[in-house]
């Protein structure tokens, strides 16, 4: 056995395996436990601001509490949950779809995972070190600026260090499937999932930077005395609104492409029916990522803007409705006349498509600028928001844990909780949000810490209150399910929903670390369909079984985000208590050391980079004694 | 074993060693998706700088027609122009596997790109002295880091490609060194397309 398989003894053995994998399949794990670990923080941050919202006038949360906890649920939901549950499975998924034995980048993508990682630790350590970023996920700089203690420092140093990430993974994934496409498997034969990701990927390059850029005006201005945000210095908040959108905007494209990629798998695979209007579909995705730029003052029509950038604004996102129509025609296509399945992952796929059209048409209503002006800052916003994000983007999460759980783990979920997951989170999900566009029509403003008895608001908050706790319960459920799943280990093989077509269901289960004994040959859209149909239901090989090459494991991306982690808490500190820092932070103690912290975490990831240039890291060679080993292996456990 | 696929014998040295690889393909095409990202990052910042750009606190604060002399502006330019057509001639060598010829291009690249840095350092101590510091007004915000990310592009363009004349001065040109050769450059050649873009809308717009 190679060196990457070898060492498997041990907890920590293990984990060390983890640390320093460059393996897609173990990223997707790592991302999968991770992003579900904040997935079920947000959560919690979401339950505890159902239960203060329950009641009129409630004290279970301070003002100024609540205020960090909506600021952390949103920030952890979008960039620590589903951003990196995407990851997982675009890492689970995209190179086995496309013939590969591995992403582009291996170093990189094991870089990605760790700046996440270590990124969404120092967010989420603000709790402990005198409170969380309290300014909204969107942190406006009017506000932002003017908040005290270091929280906001969390927020901008935190997402700096996991975007960094997040654009990382984002050039990894555009390159893998540009270079690294298997024989015959051209762009227009790619499977949607894969599809999906590279528009995403796009969207990751072009979008993140302005974030960057953002978030380092940000962190200039309040931990360096910079003045972009500063208005007595000359300085203007309306150009964070633009660069936050600029990004802000694209991210969501960014969050359901990727979704709609999961869904389009799975109606095809539990329908067994080939994609209706697959051409049609690449091009509507395009389209999308190339309107998603076009659209991000909507979310600023009443900062005054002007009649002209609004109508051109507003014009633009109503014309995003037309290639996400195109989609949804095609699912239901898909379905029609098919032999279906009513899968949990089809059960997800067939909620989706009335729930996310819901919050589109909500969505069409807002692009009308002037009927914006009374739906913005009320729960009509939050109604809708969510209504794309859960009813887009947490059914595909939900429906990809159960649809590629097999093809991570080797194990299946079980169905049956799996169904009622799904029914719990399905009624619980209307029952939270719907009820909240009626609340923001009746007047009820958003990101309000409590309201009056006798406005009207009160048995609709209440309804809304209780859908969470469904929610909460069949996520509960999900928990126990994959608790089982573990503790039962009970193994699959190959294709084991019986109707795969693309070519991650033609591997054996578990991948071999290397995905493809032989690269293999594609010879039409859904390629392992066509040769359960036409062939003998094995992928033709594209080449002659022999040795290959493949990357060696590193450690050195976990020390890199450690240094930029350590460093991040020498530019928080820096700024607090000096004579020419802002408000916010000028009365807190002196931290003299907070520049060495920064100097010296800097300097561990740059005298990382400089290791990793300096030493020729070649791969190493799978014989193909092994693989034929392995084959054989195989071919025993079928027999 | 692995060593050996990259060192290629000299009749066999490919027309672009640079992308004769997967990994050097890889790399190339990623390379380029970054520099897309790099352009973005950019763009964000000159779109900061030009709002900022008359925004001072009170009219005793220096703006730009103030502050900028032409004459070190294109100095600064000659020698940035220069260093890209040098880096130029070290790929030209590294295609023509000419190893000693590449390695003393990339090093006129350094001294030309060092140069450039030393003025922009002088530029940057004469305006402190004048009182436009990164503290004084949202238009010295917007002008040093604008500048200031072009100036530690440089600095980082200056150590990697010192850093690889270093490291391949021992193991010689393959295609393994070869692409990383050739990705420096494309990084030096988008700092310099920035710095024209620098040099137009800042100092030329700015002294008009």
């Amino acid at each position: 056995m190679s060196q990457a398989t070898a060492k498997k003894n041990g907890v920590w053995a293990t984990i060390w395996e983890y640390m320093t994998t460059v393996d897609h399949k173990k990223i997707a794990i790592l991302y999968l436990i991770a992003g579900g670990f904040f997935f079920v923080l947000g959560g919690i941050e979401a339950m505890l601001i159902r239960i203060q919202l329950a009641v009129p006038n409630n004290d279970f949360l301070s003002a100024g509490l609540f205020n960090e906890v909506i600021t952390m649920h949103g920030t952890t939901m979008i960039f620590l949950a589903a951003m990196p549950l995407l990851f997982a499975f675009m890492n689970a998924t995209v190179p086995l779809q496309i013939g590969a034995r591995d992403v582009a980048f291996p170093f990189l993508n094991s870089l990605g995972v760790w700046l996440f990682i270590f990124g969404g630790i120092f967010l989420n350590l603000s709790w402990f070190l005198g409170g969380a970023p309290d300014a909204g996920w969107t942190s406006y700089a009017s506000l932002s600026i003017a908040s005290p203690g270091h929280g906001v420092d969390f927020y901008a140093l935190g997402l700096q260090v996991s975007g960094a990430g997040t654009l990382i993974s984002g050039i990894n994934f555009v390159t893998t499937i540009i270079t690294m496409r298997a024989p015959g498997m051209t762009y227009m034969r790619m499977p949607l999932m894969t599809w999906t990701t590279l528009v995403a990927g796009v969207l990751i390059v072009f979008a993140f930077p302005p974030l960057t850029v953002g978030l380092f005006l940000l962190i200039f201005d309040r931990m360096f005395g910079s003045n972009f945000f500063i208005v007595e210095a000359g300085g203007n908040t309306i150009i964070w609104e633009h660069l936050f959108w600029i990004f802000g905007h694209p991210e969501v494209y960014i969050l359901i492409l990727p979704a709609f990629g999961i869904f389009s798998e799975i109606f095809s695979t539990f329908a067994r029916k080939r994609l209706f209007g697959y051409s049609a579909m690449v091009f509507a995705t395009v389209l999308i990522g190339f309107f998603g730029f076009m659209v991000w003052a909507h979310h600023m029509f009443t900062v005054g803007l002007g009649p002209t950038a609004n109508a051109i604004f507003a014009l633009a996102t109503m014309a995003i409705a037309v290639p996400t129509g195109i989609k949804i025609f095609n699912w239901i296509f898909t379905i029609w006349g098919g032999s279906i399945e009513f899968t949990t992952p089809m059960l997800y796929a067939l909620a989706f498509i009335p729930s996310f059209v819901m919050g589109g048409v909500t969505g069409i209503m807002q692009a009308v600028a002037p009927a914006d002006y009374q739906y913005h800052d009320s729960y009509f916003i939050v109604a809708h928001f969510h209504y794309v994000i859960v009813g887009g983007v947490v059914f595909a999460l939900l429906a990809g844990l159960h649809y590629y759980w097999p093809l991570m783990f080797a194990t299946m979920l079980s169905e049956k909780l799996g169904k009622i997951t799904f029914w719990l989170f399905f009624i619980g999900f209307h029952m939270t949000f719907l009820i909240q566009h009626f609340l923001g029509l009746w007047g009820m403003p958003r990101r309000v810490f409590t309201y009056l008895d006798g406005q009207g608001y009160n048995a609709a908050n209440m309804i809304s209150s209780l859908g969470a706790g469904l929610m909460a319960l069949g996520v509960i459920v999900l928990v126990i399910n994959i608790i089982i799943t573990v503790a039962k280990n009970q193994k699959v093989g190959r294709d084991p929903w019986g109707d795969g077509r693309t070519l991650e269901w033609s591997l054996p289960l578990p991948v071999p670390y290397y995905n493809f004994a032989q690269i293999p040959l594609v010879r039409g859209l859904d390629a392992f369909w066509i040769e359960k149909k036409e062939g003998n239901g094995e992928m033709l090989p594209a080449e002659s079984l022999d040795d290959f090459h493949m990357p060696n494991n590193s450690i050195i991306p976990f020390v890199m985000s450690l240094g930029l982690f350590v460093a991040s808490f020498g530019a928080l500190y820096f700024a607090s208590g000096k004579e020419w820092a802002i408000d916010a932070v000028a009365d807190l103690p002196v931290r003299p050391w907070a520049f060495w912290v920064l100097v010296i975490g800097l300097a561990i990831t740059f005298i990382s980079m400089i290791t990793r240039s300096f030493k020729d890291d070649l791969g190493y060679y799978v014989t193909k004694e092994e693989v034929l080993r392995d084959l054989e292996e195989q071919e025993r456990g079928a027999k | 074993m692995a060593e050996m696929k990259y060192n290629v014998p000299n009749e066999q040295w490919p027309e672009h060693p640079e992308t004769a690889t997967l990994e050097g393909k890889n790399k190339f095409v990623g390379f380029w998706t970054f520099l897309g990202g790099e352009t973005v990052l950019f763009a964000s910042l000159f779109a900061t700088y030009l709002a900022l750009k008359d925004s001072v606190p009170s009219s005793d604060h220096m703006l730009a027609a103030d502050l900028f002399h032409l004459e070190l502006a294109f100095v600064m330019t000659m020698l940035l122009l220069t260093s890209s057509l040098t880096s130029v001639y070290a790929v030209y060598h590294m295609r023509n596997n000419n190893f000693s010829k590449m390695q003393l291009w990339l090093a006129i690249t350094v001294l030309l790109g060092a140069g450039f840095l030393a003025l922009e350092i002088y530029e940057f101590y004469e305006y402190v002295h004048l009182g436009h510091t990164f503290r004084s007004s949202a238009f010295g915000s917007a002008f040093y880091i604008l500048i200031g990310t072009h100036g530690f592009h440089v600095i980082i363009g200056l150590i990697w490609i010192t850093g690889l004349i270093i490291r391949n001065a021992t193991r010689g040109l393959s295609v393994y060194t070869a692409a990383k050769v050739n990705t420096a450059a494309l990084y030096w050649h988008f700092i310099d397309v920035v710095w024209v873009f620098i040099f137009t809308i800042v100092y030329l717009l700015g002294v008009i």
